[in-house]
């Protein structure tokens, strides 16, 4: 029988809103106990002291790379990277190679995860074969392996008829179509958001209608069938709008919000570092201010890292040869924290259960992001509030170092990560 | 610094890193260099020793041409390397191809690309002056340089002049150099295009902006007209290229209509018949040949001043 203490921390729960001090007994992977003063007996001690302790956190967007893509990341570097940003549950997305379209492939992906054991994953399967758009994927076979979460993600389902189908085939297993919101005719050659900052630069403009339009289509259509639809990475003020009605139309919907959309402006494009260069593109201080409402009112369920990793050699190109991508994993509550939370524009426990009640919300994630209480998995995270620490991409635990927060002083880190009781980054460091 | 000498230039990159006083200096330098041409023997040894690499990443016969009679009047020695489609899969990347050039030991880079901030991007690999022959839409400063060369030579001077800048701006590194420039030493701009070759939020460019040709055209000094790719019309930014010349392209009624002195200028490679009618380009107060001869005077002045010519021993260099 494995016993730990966790002494002394401060316990944030944002499943039951609990915050205060407590100490926390562990047993067999469960939290068994909560309360003051509690004594070892016989469990090893953690002093937690001046640390907080929240549930593990959830990603419903990750790119992991595995199978295709291993220069940039694979399962056991980017599980590495879960663990050390306080994550201990990952959705990896379908857009590997071969697609996550079939069931082979995401029992590939579920066994690697298992082997590697730092962070559990729940594959997100693709909405139509090899994501070409055309026909559907297997929904139900991929199913029976616990996926119940589609998405073609670069590629958008532009064609109407197959994305109705796709929504109204989904509800057979309750599952939730994600759909990548771009009207690609609109954003032909774009390389940045367009306004007044593409303008100077003569990069050719990604406008937000161009997420809009596809946003509005696919809530019209997911009410149309009374399917559930989860709106990705939302980047301008005119989705969250359209959200925002759609909620109080009684249209199910979700939808989250990168760390990145949330902090960091077009203006940085002008050094014409690819490290900027994403999709959606980074947006204005208007955008990235809905954004942050939305996410403090619920308007946007979760925040999702989109943790895209580029090896060196692809982002060191001309801005328009670059790929679109940004690391998030270890960043992404220490931005949260530094940008949203220290100013105020969101509280604490908010933060939190968008990164842990809100993901888990969205999509069944077992035992993840729920409250602290006895019974629950103990799947944890242990942050130092007060770490201060700069950013290098070179120092993460990814394989690729494409962090657009590179120089940032960030606040808050993880020391320990708990995965069923067991430490899977332990005093900072990952305990493969 | 108001008194003393405009601050060095370490690159040449875009328009707005440059102050007034930095341009006219360049025009100046560009006045006192320009009479070599008209010597028997056009070439002076200012440069002599130094290197000079034209990276030519797109094609541009003229500009590449003129930069490289430029650094040879100086007597530097000049490399042209071209090296179309960069992006890795295709071979070398540019960041490999600079730190070739940086490895040679060049002296100044003179860069050309499909990719806007591609020169800036240079700066951060290599040592060597890099000065921006056109990068994608975003700039083309020495274009605007000799811009306004030919302009004050012409006009007698560059304050107050009234410019129109007409034609495919949304995709013109010339519109933004120039409108920069223009505003930099007090000319008064209009900026004139169909609004869908508007550039977005035309309002945080300088000037004023308008869709009618012959408003903009009114009581200006200089009609300063841009190529309109004829492959426009195929993703719907106007219908024909017949409709374009109509509405936004100039003809012997709208040349008659200027006042007189004004002058009408293009970056070249012109569309006779579409911005511009044949007559028009032929025209006495076109002074579209002019500027061909200017721009090798005034990228003499840029190479000399990047390269602070005559002072071999000086660090040409600098970080971005």
């Amino acid at each position: 029988m494995s016993k730990l203490l966790l002494k002394g921390g401060r316990v944030l729960d944002p499943g039951t809103g609990h915050d205060a001090v407590a100490d926390l007994r562990i047993v067999d992977g469960a939290v068994a106990e909560l309360g003051d003063g509690l004594s070892a007996d016989g469990a090893e001690v953690v002093d937690c002291a001046g640390l907080w302790i929240t549930a593990g956190f959830v990603d419903l967007h990750t790119h992991l790379r595995e199978p295709g893509g291993e220069d940039a990341e694979d399962i056991e570097t980017g599980s590495a990277a879960a663990a050390a940003g306080g994550y201990t549950a990952l959705c990896p997305m379908a857009n590997t190679d071969p697609v996550c379209d079939s069931a082979p492939v995401a029992e590939l992906v579920l066994r690697r995860g298992r082997e590697v054991g730092l962070v559990d994953l729940f594959p997100v399967g693709a909405v139509t074969k090899g994501s070409r758009g055309e026909e559907l994927a297997e929904f139900g076979d991929l199913n029976r392996l616990g996926i119940d979460c589609f998405s073609d993600d670069g590629k958008p389902v532009t064609d109407a008829l197959i994305m109705r189908r796709a929504l109204q085939y989904a509800t057979a297993f309750d599952a939730v179509i994600t759909n990548h919101a771009e009207d690609s005719a609109l954003t032909a050659d774009a390389q940045m958001n367009e306004g007044a900052v593409s303008s100077v630069l003569g990069l050719p403009g990604w406008p937000h209608e161009a997420e809009e339009v596809m946003v509005a289509r696919d809530l019209i259509l997911a009410h149309g069938v009374g399917a559930r639809l989860h709106v990705p990475h939302v980047s301008s003020r005119g989705t969250v709008e359209l959200i925002r009605i759609a909620k109080a139309r009684g249209v199910r919907v979700t939808a989250e919000v990168t760390p990145h959309h949330l902090s960091l402006s077009d203006e940085l494009v002008s050094s014409y570092d690819a490290a900027y260069k994403v999709n959606p593109p980074l947006r204005t201080a208007a955008d990235i201010e809905a954004c942050r409402r939305a996410l403090a009112d619920g308007t946007i369920d979760a925040i999702a890292t989109d943790h895209a990793p580029h090896p060196p050699e692809q982002k060191d190109q001309e801005w328009e040869h670059a790929p679109c991508g940004m690391l998030n994993l270890e960043t992404a509550f220490a931005v949260v924290l530094t940008e949203l939370v220290e100013p105020g524009h969101i509280d604490l426990l908010t933060a939190l259960a968008r990164m842990t009640t809100g993901p888990a919300g969205v999509r069944n994630v077992a035992g993840h992001g729920r409250g602290i209480e006895p019974g629950a998995a103990a799947n944890l995270v242990v942050i130092d509030p007060e770490a201060r620490w700069t950013v290098e991409g070179r120092s993460l635990h990814s394989r690729a170092r494409n962090t657009p927060f590179e120089g940032r002083k960030l606040t808050s880190r993880p020391v320990h990560t708990l995965l069923r009781g067991r430490f899977t980054l332990r005093d900072g460091k990952v305990n493969a | 610094m108001s008194t003393t000498a405009p601050a060095r230039l370490s690159h040449l990159i875009s328009i707005e890193d440059l102050s007034a006083e930095q341009v006219s200096l360049i025009l100046d330098t560009a006045e006192s260099l320009r009479e070599i041409a008209e010597r028997p023997i056009k070439k002076v040894p200012t440069l002599r020793g130094r290197t000079v690499c034209n990276l030519f990443m797109e094609d541009s016969t003229r500009t590449r041409i003129s930069f490289e009679v430029a650094a040879k009047r100086l007597s530097a020695d000049v490399i042209n390397f071209s090296a179309k489609g960069t992006s890795v899969s295709k071979g070398e990347s540019f960041k490999d191809t600079a730190l070739t050039l940086q490895a040679m030991g060049v002296d100044a880079i003179v860069v050309r690309s499909h990719s806007a901030g591609a020169p800036l991007q240079l700066t951060r690999w290599v040592d060597a002056a890099v000065l921006n022959a056109g990068d994608g839409w975003h700039q083309h400063p020495t274009q605007a340089l000799l811009d306004l060369f030919t302009m004050r030579r012409r006009l007698g001077r560059l304050e107050g002049l009234r410019v129109a800048v007409v034609g495919d701006v949304l995709h013109s590194r010339v519109a933004r150099s120039l409108t920069q420039a223009l505003a930099l030493v007090g000319a008064e701009v209009t900026i004139c295009s169909p609004p869908t070759l508007a550039p977005p939020n035309v309002e945080v460019w300088p000037g004023r902006w308008t869709s009618n040709m012959d408003d903009a055209l009114e009581d200006v000094d200089v009609l300063y007209l841009l190529r309109v790719q004829r492959e426009r019309m195929h993703r719907a930014f106007f219908p024909t290229t017949r409709e374009y010349a109509r509405l936004w392209g100039v003809d012997q009624a709208r040349l008659d209509r200027l006042k007189d002195g004004a002058i009408v200028m293009h970056p070249g490679p012109m569309n006779r018949g579409v911005e511009i009618a044949a007559d028009v380009a032929d025209a006495p107060n076109a002074v579209i040949t002019d500027q061909v001869t200017n721009g090798i005077a005034v990228r003499m002045a840029a190479l000399y001043l990047l390269l602070g010519g005559g002072q071999p021993d000086e660090d040409p260099g600098g970080d971005a």
